[in-house]
């Protein structure tokens, strides 16, 4: 009790919550904001959208913005070629960029972290292997990677997510790897192993909870990388065609009127940025929220 | 039951060396070369070495962190050197250690709760989330520190209590025996004192037998029955605390103790060689 | 006689929080003075305020450091700089973090050398080789051009005390130089810094929270608890006599190889508690005087 005293006082641990989004700061809020925007637009899409995005109406195609000279108010945003309502496929691209975002860096997330544990808890053998995949993996040019998987797959989301799960583990795997066996010098491992812990339940209930910040970051930047990879697989002809809407989808084809109708590449392209800044943002909050518990 | 609790024979350990051509057999680094201790049931055997001397090694190959690469350890009659990890795990409720920055040895994202009773948990011995808290506010009390810690982290206490803490860790089973590798070593005066002090406690309170390493042999002489000195790998002398104070026998424990700075001004003491020979000691031989 | 360093009721806060509360202190030529204290004492705060390595949220909310008879807190920042290093060196606490990794240590002398003394790079790599020598570094040349992990850390603390004496400065603050290192070259190193004080002429301020290196090296000494100087005189009157209870509470604590193992007697919480208490009160009254 005496030194509680004699090292003066300490600060309470009141409010750790409090503390915690201090730290975040403005990168937090703002990028919280935009994932949680992001996301209630995808949730209600169907509820909050104007039109149905597949609907055309060939007499309307290429309106501008209703804002603009020559636009209507029926269609906020205007029109593509086909005369869809590009507002509601911005909506509904929301749909389809989320659930790319998520299943894709899950999925990358999940295969990349057990190998990248794998690597780094066992050493020797295990780590050789998996760190000599990686190399051999990271070789080749993710967009030919992708391309032979959509030859096999055939086109459309589940070639995009197989792309970059297939592509973008190898991110997880490697930090992991690093994290894991840093964490495995510091003297609380070592203290699991006196304790009597197996090698699986220091790294279960010791070494995995001080992986969570890292964890929680790289997710949270992989789905803003997902989101992008969609928009480039477009470009090469992989990802969906047709009436679904994606962000990708809609540049690709506004790409080819930019200056007769602008606005049908301008505002996914916007939809994309805000979307991946919102990501980093969210991303670099949390890091900064959750890591000072070990910094001191 | 043999009255020496611990007991190593020639034990030695050694680890590959960077060499200098890739083929070809490892050179080997002798971190420790041949130690011979025996230390009886309910002592404190001083453990002194400067850096380099292997001090820490030895603490870690007597919990059997580490492998001896030679020689032998005896647990209480049991042969421990190369038992498995699943042979090990009944003695390592009996065999625990006390690390030296507690900053890095408590797990910065548990609890204390969680930290302390860690070990009743992999032992099959708690009986859930009340009785978790209880034992950790138990483990708390023993130590000193306030059983509302409980729901602390690591980095909501100060170096002393984070001590604390590793030490109540270590006790959680009631082990027989205890390393406390530089466990002071980081710490102000004031908070050191009050450490040694708990740790004497301790050893009455539990019957506990330990083997505290150190560098600083004025924190030695409060808390130890017995010294062994290790320099490059090697006991270079070792008896009773007493006599080792009072008359040491080899060069370099006679050097050890000349170069302590005592807080008495001494005007000769920087001078080459220093006009003082070892601290006259005061008080009685023990 | 003059004083080398004066500072008159010092008063820092970083933040919310008051971590020098008045500190004075004098330092004469050539004296050697001894500054101690447990962690979050202040003392580190002493050194960072005259070389100016405060924190950002870091505020001097009143006293004086006068160098040499000289104004060091109103001073232009380009004046000040042409003194540290110079005229006011340091030699820190951890070696491995003070010099540059990167370089080898001949290129970190000569930078020093050359950016203070003007000298031509032959001249300072003279010098350097000279200095190291001075240090009992044994054939300098071969260590000029290797790199600061290929040294011991007591040779690291050998090449930061070459350099904290390389242009004669009046004054030289040691920041726990030797807290890092094993018994036998603590003894070395104290030595070194003793007779590099004899021959360059300079004071040192010697900041550390062991008594027994106090003792040895220091003629004078001032205590501080909670950024207050709570004792201050002769090394030897002060560890015979102490004035203080504070200062008896930490001899006390202090083991002692000399002594058996019941003499120790932890500081009693109170004692603590109650100079904490004082350290508030003192704040509640400098907040209320006018600036």
């Amino acid at each position: 009790m005496a030194d509680l005293i004699l090292s003066g006082p300490i600060s309470a641990p009141a409010s750790r919550w409090r503390s915690a989004l201090a730290r975040g700061g403005a990168r937090l809020w703002i990028g919280g904001v935009l994932v949680a925007l992001l996301l209630l637009i995808a949730l209600f899409a169907p509820v909050i959208a104007p039109h149905d995005p597949a609907e055309q109406d060939l007499m309307s195609a290429q309106l501008p913005p209703a804002f603009m000279r020559g636009g209507e108010a029926a269609f906020p945003l205007g029109t593509d070629s086909l005369g869809r309502c590009v507002l509601s496929r911005l909506m509904y691209s929301a749909r389809t960029a989320v659930s790319v975002a998520l299943i894709a860096s899950l999925l990358a997330a999940i295969i990349g972290i057990a190998l990248g544990l794998v690597a780094g808890a066992f050493g020797g053998v295990p780590d050789q292997s998996v760190s000599r995949l990686i190399d051999v993996w990271m070789a080749f040019p993710p967009v030919l990677l992708s391309i032979v998987l959509a030859a096999v797959i055939g086109a459309g989301l589940v070639s995009v997510i197989a792309a970059i799960v297939v592509v973008d583990w190898t991110r997880f795997a490697r930090i992991i790897r690093a994290e894991t066996q840093a964490q495995l010098a510091r003297d609380y491992a070592a203290a699991a192993r006196v304790l009597g812990l197996t090698r699986a339940q220091a790294l279960r209930l010791e070494i995995l909870p001080n992986l969570v910040p890292l964890i929680v970051t790289l997710l949270a930047v992989e789905m803003g990388i997902a989101i992008l990879v969609e928009v480039i697989l477009s470009f090469v002809g992989i990802s969906v065609t047709g009436d679904t809407a994606s962000w990708g989808g809609m540049i690709t084809e506004g790409r080819q009127i930019v200056y007769q109708a602008p606005w049908i590449m301008a505002l996914p392209i916007l939809a994309v940025i805000i979307s991946v800044i919102g990501f980093n943002l969210l991303g670099d909050g949390l890091r900064a929220a959750l890591d000072p518990v070990q910094r001191r | 039951m043999s009255d020496i609790l611990l007991r190593t024979g020639q034990l030695g350990f050694a680890y590959p060396a960077r060499s200098t051509s890739p083929f070809g057999k490892p050179v080997m680094r002798d971190v420790i070369k041949s130690v011979d201790l025996a230390v009886p049931r309910g002592a404190v055997l001083g453990l002194v070495g400067e850096s380099g001397s292997g001090k820490t090694t030895l603490g870690r190959l007597l919990v059997r962190l580490l492998e001896p690469t030679s020689g032998g350890i005896q647990f209480d009659g049991t042969e421990i050197s190369h038992l498995s990890e699943a042979a090990l795990r009944p003695l390592r409720a009996r065999i625990q250690m006390i690390f030296q920055d507690p900053q890095s040895s408590l797990n910065p994202r548990l609890p204390l709760a969680v930290t302390l009773t860690r070990q009743l948990e992999v032992y099959g011995r708690l009986k859930g989330r009340r009785d978790r808290r209880d034992r950790a506010a138990a483990l708390l009390d023993l130590v000193g520190l306030p059983t509302a810690f409980v729901d602390r982290y690591p980095h909501e206490l100060s170096g002393g209590q984070r001590q604390r803490a590793g030490i109540a860790r270590a006790l959680a089973l009631q082990p027989d025996f205890i390393v406390a590798d530089e466990i002071v070593s980081g710490l102000d005066v004031s908070t050191q004192a009050h450490i040694l002090m708990l740790l004497k406690e301790l050893r009455a309170k539990l019957g506990l037998t330990v083997v505290f390493i150190s560098h600083d042999l004025s924190v030695i002489r409060v808390l130890c029955d017995e010294v062994a000195i290790l320099r490059g790998g090697e006991v270079v002398e070792h008896g009773p605390v007493g006599r080792i104070f009072s008359h040491p026998q080899h060069a370099y424990t006679r050097q050890l103790l000349a170069a302590i700075p005592l807080p008495d001004v001494e005007p000769g003491w920087l001078d080459d060689p220093p006009s003082r020979q070892q601290p006259q000691q005061q008080g009685s031989a023990a | 006689m003059s004083a080398v360093l004066e500072i008159d009721n010092l008063h820092v806060a970083i933040g919310a929080a008051n971590v020098l509360r008045g500190v004075s202190l004098r330092v004469e030529a050539g004296e050697v003075r001894g500054l101690v204290g447990e962690s979050g004492a202040g003392k580190s705060m002493v050194g960072r305020t005259i070389f100016g390595l405060l924190p950002a949220k870091a505020a001097i909310r009143a006293g004086q450091v006068q160098f040499e008879g000289r104004d060091l807190l109103a001073m232009p920042d380009k004046e000040r700089r042409g003194l540290l290093g110079r005229r006011i060196a340091l030699i820190p606490q951890d070696p491995m973090t003070s010099l540059n990794p990167v370089r080898r240590i001949g290129a970190q002398m000569v930078a020093l050398l050359q950016l203070h003394l003007g000298l031509s790079k032959r001249a300072a790599l003279d010098r350097a080789a000279d200095l190291l020598a001075e240090v009992a570094v044994r054939d300098p040349a071969r260590v000029l051009q290797l790199y600061p992990h290929e040294l011991s850390g007591g040779m690291r603390q050998r090449v930061l005390i070459a350099m904290a004496f390389a242009c004669d400065p009046a004054l030289v603050i040691a920041d726990e130089p030797t807290t890092a290192l094993d018994v036998t070259v603590q003894r070395q190193v104290l030595q070194l810094v003793e007779r590099m004080r004899q021959r360059h002429g300079a004071a040192i301020l010697f900041v550390t929270h062991d008594l027994g290196v106090v003792a040895k090296i220091c003629r004078s000494m001032t205590v501080l608890h909670a950024g207050r100087v709570l004792e201050d005189g002769p090394t030897a009157d002060v560890l015979v006599k102490p004035h203080h209870a504070y200062t008896r509470a930490l001899l006390a604590a202090t083991p002692r190889a000399d002594r058996p193992a019941d003499a120790l007697k932890p500081v009693p919480p109170a004692l603590i508690e109650s100079l904490w208490a004082e350290a508030r009160r003192l704040d509640q009254l400098t907040a209320t005087r006018p600036a």
